[in-house]
């Protein structure tokens, strides 16, 4: 089954945990992750600010090797990045920031990209919706 | 054929920017003439009160927003009865114009779409 996964809760709630750990077990179970896409809260996944405790689950890192290692389609709102800090090179330099955070492979985009893989996809499964 | 969405929009307009981005959902997917429904269900009932202010929060105003969804061809706009009851909400004095379903219609209404986004 092709399941496009949406992720709307920041990296330390439970949902966030969750939506990775579906990604793994769908792709384990054979399935296709058409994309992973990041909105609201969820952009700051694909952020390489985000310092967890020595001894806590370090997410935002699982994500960007479980992304990598599996060549998926991970896409990150970029109207709701740029609002909450996570910004690419490109965006940095736009707005005059210091520094870019977005990890690699994670990419920007717009809504439209959600849509797409809804329309992909045989499912959309949400993490952290309200 | 296009699959059809429902979005389920729960937050109130001053409760962040849940609402606005839940808006912009719809908006970007009429923008692509996908077939669209919009619910607002729970505080998200709060973005259709009348003569709001949201310059007395230094927010932008919604309203606006909302007023272009059937030029972006979303024109299927529903809100949950019940969640207007229970916030004293009149479907008379709403500032859009949507249909009022009762709990057994939502059921229905979820039904009828093939996809579901909750914000």
């Amino acid at each position: 089954m092709k399941f496009a996964i949406a992720l709307f809760s920041p990296p330390h709630a439970p949902s966030s945990r969750r939506a990775l750990r579906f990604a793994q077990a769908a792709l384990d179970e054979g399935h296709e992750i058409v994309r992973l896409f990041l909105y609201q809260e969820g952009v700051h996944s694909a952020s390489s600010h985000v310092v967890s405790p020595q001894d806590e689950l370090n997410l935002t890192q699982e994500w960007q090797t479980f992304v990598s290692d599996n060549q998926l389609d991970g896409v990150v709102c970029i109207a709701a990045a740029l609002r909450r800090g996570v910004l690419d090179g490109d965006e940095a330099r736009r707005y005059s920031r210091d520094g870019a955070n977005l990890q690699e492979p994670w990419s920007l985009s717009g809504l439209g990209q959600l849509h797409e893989a809804v329309q992909v996809a045989d499912r959309l499964v949400s993490f952290g919706g309200a | 054929m296009s699959k059809s969405v429902l979005i389920v929009s729960r937050q109130a307009p001053w409760a962040g920017p849940g609402a606005r981005e839940a808006l912009d959902i719809a908006l970007a997917g009429g923008a692509f003439d996908l077939p669209l429904g919009l619910l607002f269900l729970d505080d998200g009932v709060f973005q259709l009160a009348p003569a709001q202010q949201p310059a007395a929060l230094q927010q932008k105003d919604l309203a606006a927003n909302l007023q272009a969804l059937p030029m972006f061809g979303v024109g299927a706009l529903y809100a949950s009865a019940r969640s207007l009851q229970e916030r004293g909400l009149q479907e008379a004095t709403l500032g859009l114009p949507v249909e009022v379903l009762d709990d057994a219609s939502l059921t229905a209404l979820f039904d009828r779409y093939d996809q579901v986004i909750t914000l």
